[in-house]
């Protein structure tokens, strides 16, 4: 194998599981160090800068951080990294003063489509470089599908309004219960760049017999969620089907639930493991007394004289074909009628582009998406850009801010007269965390601990209240344990071949067998003479040359603790600890200040 | 030395042994020795041995006398018996506890200081004794714990980190178990673990007196320039005699050497010692060429390496002293005292 190159950027990025995972690249163990030593302030400004509303997704995140942490391929459970976000929005003081200052207006001027976390994280950046944004949504506070899907119980209306709040100060315009209609008018009032964030604002429909007949007992869940949460719906017949496995799924029952639902079921089509929901989504709803039914797909809505009166449904079951796909068939299983006196549909959302008139320059493809460049968000007109769930489908949250932050920095270097396919690298920092002999600047004395339960609030009241929040938050003791959790990837170890003697100390003291020291080979013949198995081909070797005995030094990413043992018991400082700090290329970076406003 | 534990996490994939134990299984505490230490490389060759062999970790004795030496037996086999004795006396300790109870594995552990100075006579009358044990020497030439005197190993011309000549000849600890009749005699080198680990795999399947010399360079104040027991020089001018590979259980020889490039040794307990030839002229059975061999090289400058010598029908010394087979400790009262009735017939015998 060739020796590594430690100073791409990615390298170690890639190391730093949760943060590479994050589509927004947040940088996950920083903020939970600083949430270790109680500097939440500190912690919750990582956040904003990243992933601009860290007290909404410390509780609505999809989490793809976790999945991907360290700790999980280690012991059972990743570190809460998403829950610790909330413990930084939780305990923080005021922040305002550390906010952006509204800067003087550069006289251009930016259209926002949509209130929702796209185009706020678009105006997040933009605004404080001088131009104007104004941004249209069709409800009157901004925030989107956050404040109309989301239900009260999982993310409290004064946590959107904090966070919205910080980005409309900055100077943005925010016009409220202004629908844009036409694209075409909004082109002709001379916007110097157009943004839309609508978001996938569609629900998709199930067009089985009796659909008609029962409609008034029929409602689309993202339709209905938005009626919740806005008080036109304050109540739901006794027995309550839920039809469809995501997230919307979920929030659907468990609103069914504190709105007079006893009897709420979810029913999939699919197994139960292979549900789009979230597990613990789907944990939440199980301990709602939510029972959720798998390999029934509904056939028919029965009703009698226009009132619904059950749902039928055939079983099946799952068969694979010889690619590996799965097949759902009858199962030869009579059909089975459940009765129930509403249902929910929530079997998954559509983007819907009527406004947008198809002869003003956008392509759209054929399935009447707008043809997006991945990297730059732009449409096929230069001056209309996309993002969030309306540039690529349903996604959620933190994919729309990482999609705002990227369409923002076309938007700027546009209207800077440079070009938007010129992506700025990334600054990188990479510096030594030796404090003395055995003496780092983090905690390196490995906590063996498992994940914290987040404490919930009474089930039997928590269902009374709709708008009473279900997950309380770690308190300050849970929230150290948790953050003690954290393996700190991003303090990266750092190998110099001249130093070392080969004394085999690293070796032995590696509690997880991760150093070898070996006659080089090629990568699968390598990976089989490691002191431990190295079956996660995605994770890399760290391979250096130049040593005396013309052997390489192989060290195996996948389980490292980072924990330092190898660099304290290094005799001649072979080894160091360095922490790797990485600026992701925002609107305006290139002229900002290098230092770093924490840590 | 560090200050935190080592964390109790371990590589999910790592390989079981047969009693269904990791390496790190085999582990005591963590070392308090200096960052480097050649001695905790030898450290993790006997847990490495110990795992391979899958000992039940309760059934190990490990005694040691003072040095830095003596004080890994803290950081491997974390449920074994131990003994940190006094200075220079491990031998006696050992060969008290190995008569009270042979069905122990004996693993004495020392140093230069602790062998060649202060506990030479110990040393020399264990392996004479022949005592069945393995006895390993952690050997740096220096007196690391006091800051770095030469000890009795050192090479005469070598130099002090201070630059200071040694003009006293050395003792060569292998060339005198060689002489004393050791029935298993090797040296090895810290830095060098594929030979290490199975040289004492093999010197713990050993019935008799076992010696391995372990070349280990001390860090803080042995390895500069004009040392000959340093990390450099050591691999410059090793001269390593065979490597080997230890067969246990009764299965076949798998692996294929060339013919001639192979000597098979099989000791008393059925373990199978499968020496890879690199001089081929070196018969690790023949006590008399093995010390003119070694003797030679040393005269060039050369540090010999492998198992340099093996009976593999030796005796111990519960053979030669007939000893009672049972632990004394399991001896109940019946069998040690034989009643009136016998101490009559000794009393008549004697008027």
């Amino acid at each position: 194998m060739k020796p590594t190159d430690i100073s791409a950027p990615d390298y170690f990025h890639k190391v730093v599981d949760c943060q590479w995972a994050c589509p927004a690249h947040t940088p996950v163990p920083e903020y939970i160090r600083l949430i270790a030593e109680g500097r939440y302030s500190d912690a919750y400004m990582i956040n904003w800068k990243s992933n601009v509303f860290p007290g909404i997704l410390g509780r609505t995140c999809d989490r793809p951080c976790e999945p991907a942490c360290r700790r999980g391929r280690v012991e059972e459970n990743p570190v809460a990294i998403c829950r610790l976000k909330r413990v930084a929005a939780d305990f923080k003081d005021d922040v305002k003063h550390r906010m952006p200052k509204p800067s003087p207006k550069n006289g251009k001027r930016i259209a926002l489509v949509g209130g929702g976390p796209a185009s706020l994280a678009v105006a997040r950046d933009l605004a404080p470089l001088g131009y104007h944004c104004t941004v249209f949504d069709s409800d009157p506070k901004a925030g989107g599908m956050m404040r109309s899907q989301i239900p009260k119980f999982r993310l409290p209306d004064t946590v959107i309004d904090e966070e919205t709040g910080y980005i409309l100060d900055l100077g943005v315009e925010f016009k409220g219960g202004h629908r844009v209609d036409s694209l075409k008018k909004l082109l002709s009032e001379n916007y110097d760049a157009i943004f839309i964030g609508s978001g996938a604002p569609r629900g998709r429909e199930l067009d089985i017999p009796g659909r008609k007949e029962a409609a008034a007992n029929i409602h689309i869940g993202i339709e209905w969620l938005a009626s919740v949460s806005f008080g036109h719906v304050e109540k739901i017949g006794r027995r309550v089907i839920v039809l469809g496995g995501g997230n919307t799924a979920m929030d659907c029952c468990r609103t069914a639930r504190r709105l007079g639902g006893e009897d709420v079921k979810v029913i999939v089509r699919s197994g139960f493991e292979e549900m789009k929901a979230s597990p613990w989504e789907k944990e939440d709803a199980l301990h709602e007394d939510i029972p959720i039914l798998n390999y029934m797909v509904p056939v028919a809505f029965k009703h009698v004289s226009g009132k619904l009166i059950g749902v039928t449904f055939q079983k099946v079951k799952a068969e694979y074909d010889a690619k590996g796909r799965r097949n759902l068939v009858p199962s030869g299983e009579p059909d089975q009628t459940i009765p129930c006196d509403d249902v929910l549909v929530a079997v998954g959302q559509e983007n819907a582009f009527p406004w947008i008139e198809r002869d003003c320059g956008i392509e759209f493809d054929k399935w009447n998406m707008p043809q997006v460049d991945p990297i730059t968000f732009a449409s096929t007109n230069p001056k209309v850009f996309f993002g969030g769930d309306a540039a690529f489908g349903p996604k959620n949250i933190i994919w729309a801010v990482a999609h705002g932050h990227d369409a923002a920095l076309s938007i700027h270097k546009m209207l800077s007269g440079e070009d938007i396919n010129e992506r700025p690298l990334p600054e990188v920092n990479v510096f030594s965390q030796k404090m003395g002999i055995h003496e780092w600047s983090y905690d390196n004395d490995i906590s063996g601990d498992k994940r914290f339960k987040v404490p919930h609030r009474d089930k039997v009241i928590a269902l009374k209240d709709i708008k009473a929040e279900v997950e309380l938050g770690y308190d300050v003791k849970l929230a150290l344990g948790e953050a003690q959790r954290c393996l700190n990837c991003d303090v990266q170890t750092i190998f110099s071949a001249p130093a070392c003697i080969e004394c085999d100390a690293c070796v032995d003291i590696c509690p997880m067998d991760c150093i070898t020291f070996t006659e080089n080979g090629e990568e699968d013949d390598l990976r089989q003479r490691l002191k431990a198995p190295s079956p996660h081909r995605d994770q890399a070797l760290y391979v250096a040359e130049g040593l005396k005995t013309g052997r390489v030094m192989v060290k195996d990413e996948d389980v490292c603790l980072h924990c330092g043992l190898c660099a304290e018991r290094c005799p001649t400082g072979a080894w160091d600890m360095q922490k790797y700090l990485i600026d992701m290329t925002y609107a305006g970076s290139t002229c900002q200040s290098k230092a770093r406003s924490a840590a | 030395m560090t200050y935190i534990a080592k964390p109790k996490f371990q590589h999910p994939g790592l390989p079981k042994n047969e009693l269904g134990y990791t390496h790190r299984d085999y582990e005591g505490k963590v070392s308090t020795l200096c960052a480097g230490c050649g001695h905790d490389s030898i450290t993790a060759s006997i847990i490495e041995a110990c795992y391979e062999l899958s000992i039940e970790p309760h059934r190990v004795a490990k005694i040691s006398g003072i040095g830095c030496s003596s004080k890994t037996p803290d950081y491997f086999l974390g449920n074994s018996h131990g003994f940190n004795s006094v200075h220079g006396r491990m031998p006696s300790v050992l060969t008290g506890a190995n008569l009270a109870n042979r069905d122990l594995i004996y693993l004495g552990v020392s140093g230069d200081g602790d062998s060649a100075s202060i506990g030479f006579g110990q040393f020399a009358h264990s392996i004479r004794r022949a005592v069945n044990m393995t006895y390993i020497v952690e050997n740096n030439g220096v007196y690391g714990l006091t800051k770095g005197q030469f000890s009795a190993t050192a090479d005469r011309g070598s130099k002090s980190k201070k630059g200071v000549m040694n003009t006293e000849n050395a003792i060569d600890l292998v060339a005198i178990a060689l002489q004393l009749g050791a029935s298993f005699v090797a040296r090895s080198f810290s830095g060098d673990k594929s030979q290490l680990v199975p040289l004492i795999a093999a010197a713990i399947r050993h019935k008799g007196a076992a010696f391995i010399d372990v070349i280990s360079p001390c860090i803080a104040f042995n390895n500069h320039a004009g040392s000959t027991k340093s990390f450099d020089y050591v691999r410059e001018h090793n001269d390593a005699v065979n490597r080997l590979d230890v067969l246990t259980g009764r299965d076949p020889i798998t692996v294929e050497y060339a013919p001639g490039t192979v000597q098979v040794v099989e000791q008393h307990d059925g373990t199978r010692l499968a020496l890879r030839k690199i001089d081929a002229d070196y018969d690790a059975n023949d006590r008399l060429a093995a010390m003119t061999f070694l003797q030679k090289h040393a005269a060039k400058g050369q540090v010999v390496t492998g198992l340099l010598y093996v009976d593999p029908d030796a005796e111990d010394l519960h053979t030669h002293l007939d000893t009672v087979e049972t632990p004394l400790n399991t001896l109940e009262a019946k069998d040690l005292c034989p009643g009136s009735a016998a101490l009559e017939k000794i009393n008549a015998s004697l008027r």
